[in-house]
């Protein structure tokens, strides 16, 4: 078995691991390897042929391939090792990693240092529990946008969408664009859960109807999909008796969330929050394990990989610190947690020394309100939703007048906000 | 008339109103944040452009795909035509990105251009 010592382990070559693997390099990591299971880097980039990517990162719209590109020039650039087509089967606890390719067999890869960034992957329709038989033509939104985008297969010529996430309304435009009919894009939410851009670029301008507070309650075909059938639903989403409708249609893609890939983070014994399915993690972006950091879309969902990006090159620079034996012990630890309105908080632990930016996500959509983070710093947001990520930067100075052991982050209404 | 455009320049997504008048002139233009938003509902109501991402066929490459796009946007109403465009097209690889596959694409002053490198497959 071939075996390897580094600084800095990456495991993932998507954006989270191209810009940890970078920063890591930056940060005076002399060998840092990132592990890919495809045969190219990129990751899920690769087949979001669309753009939109980047505004914040470069001023520019790139298509996701663009954004990879740049990502990967600069990888190659460098002296970082890149294995590709092989894949990760187990993390120890003691940052041994045992992985496999068809050219080495196995691999022994010994990391001072861990960065995980294996991304996400779809919600699947047994995750929904749509009855009915299993006809040929139900695909995940990403599957299909692999099949169009990279393989060139059309998945089918009549589709119904259940999911109104950016995937699901740019496989809407997709779609069309290719010569596919797209009947309806079907949300059970009372709102469109993607962007307005895209709900404006993928819907509007090709005439596609966005039904709300419904769902796909049954499923027709046996060979083929052949119709679905769609209803209104309660507020507990349950279908309301009487407003079914079926519509014809040949394929059916499901753009209905995403989850954390973290079989070999709970491998590792790395402990996940319940609420993102991504690991814990402190202010370094370290989990519960030392040494083994986490970003991306491991750690939790994001809509914008600019974010992605910039968490990734913080996973990076503090995992090449730890590689160094540089990364100072926290004097103090405080817990973050989420107050009210807010779902959860990245990251879930902070030692007030060093600067902090806090990613988080609403329950709720809320109108002029005031996002405050534990009485230290709040700011006014217009209009918050579940599906736009928010993010606010406090620095030491700021978090160090904090009394206590917990810093709460809250969605509280502007006159609430005073009073602090 | 009451026009309602969203802006989709950044993830904001003001609403914006547009009072527009007879001769389909804009009189007035309330609800963005900043200027880009209103250089954005102007031009969304008098020319709406779009930039097309789409594929083209490549022989030899990694993929039987290459991902391309205008570098400019494109009328809005010229989408169509593109893609059919596009459909006709086939290079070959190594491709890298920004290579122009198409310069002046549908004489729109527009070029089609490689949005990633390909490699020999």
């Amino acid at each position: 078995m071939r075996k390897m010592d580094v600084d800095v382990a990456v495991i993932g070559g998507g954006p989270a691991g191209l810009a940890a693997a970078l920063a890591a390099r930056r940060g005076g990591a002399a060998k840092v390897l990132i592990i890919e299971r495809n045969h190219e880097l990129g990751g899920i980039l690769q087949q979001c042929i669309h753009h939109g990517f980047g505004l914040h990162r470069f001023k520019a719209e790139l298509t996701g391939p663009e954004y990879a590109q740049r990502f990967i020039n600069e990888v190659r650039e460098t002296d970082i090792d890149v294995l590709l087509e092989t894949m990760v089967l187990e993390v120890s606890n003691q940052r041994t990693i045992y992985a496999v390719n068809s050219r080495e067999g196995m691999l022994e890869i010994s990391a001072k240092a861990i960065v995980l960034a294996m991304g996400c992957r779809e919600r699947t329709r047994g995750a929904l529990r749509i009855p009915g038989r299993r006809p040929a033509g139900i695909f995940s939104a990403g599957t299909a946008q692999r099949y169009i985008n990279i393989d060139g297969y059309i998945p089918g010529k009549k589709a119904v969408i259940l999911g109104s996430g950016d995937i699901g309304l740019i496989m809407a435009r997709r779609l069309t664009l290719e010569g596919a009919k797209v009947e309806a894009v079907v949300e059970i939410l009372p709102y469109a859960a993607g962007l307005a851009r895209n709900v404006v670029q993928c819907l509007e301008d090709f005439g596609i109807p966005l039904i709300l507070q419904s769902t796909v309650i049954e499923v027709h075909g046996d060979e083929r999909l052949e119709a679905v059938t769609i209803a209104q639903v309660d507020e507990q989403w349950k279908p309301i008796p009487g407003t079914e409708r079926t519509i014809e249609c040949d394929t059916l893609l499901l753009s209905v969330g995403l989850i954390p890939e973290n079989e070999l983070s709970n491998g590792a014994g790395v402990q996940l929050d319940p609420i993102t399915n991504g690991p814990k993690v402190d202010d370094t972006m370290m989990t519960s394990i030392p040494g083994i950091f986490a970003c991306g879309n491991v750690l939790h969902v994001h809509d914008l990989v600019d974010n992605v990006s910039k968490e990734a090159e913080r996973a990076g620079s503090f995992a090449a610190q730890y590689a160094l034996q540089q990364l100072p012990a926290a004097a103090r630890r405080v817990k973050v947690t989420a107050g009210e309105n807010i779902r959860y908080v990245v990251p879930h632990e902070v030692s007030l020394d060093i600067p902090v930016e806090f990613f988080m996500r609403v329950q709720k959509p809320q109108e002029d309100v005031v996002l405050d983070v534990g009485g230290l710093r709040s700011v006014k947001e217009q209009f918050v939703k579940p599906s736009e990520m928010l993010n606010i930067t406090l620095t030491p100075e700021v978090l160090s007048q904090l009394s206590g052991d917990t810093l709460t982050v809250r969605i509280v209404s502007p006159k609430e906000a005073g009073r602090q | 008339m009451i026009k309602h455009i969203t802006c989709t320049v950044c993830p904001l997504s003001c609403e914006i109103t547009l009072e527009i008048g007879e001769n389909n002139e804009i009189i007035s233009l309330t609800g963005n944040r900043c200027n880009r938003g209103k250089v954005y509902a102007t031009k969304e109501h008098t020319a709406p452009e779009r930039t097309l991402t789409t594929t083209v066929r490549v022989r030899g490459g990694v993929h039987p795909l290459l991902p391309v796009r205008t570098d400019q946007p494109i009328p809005k109403g010229k989408l169509k035509e593109a893609m059919l465009a596009t459909a006709q097209l086939e290079v070959e690889a190594p491709v890298k990105m920004g290579t122009v596959i198409v310069e002046n694409f549908l004489d729109l002053g527009v070029n089609l251009v490689a949005s990633r490198d390909l490699e020999r497959g």
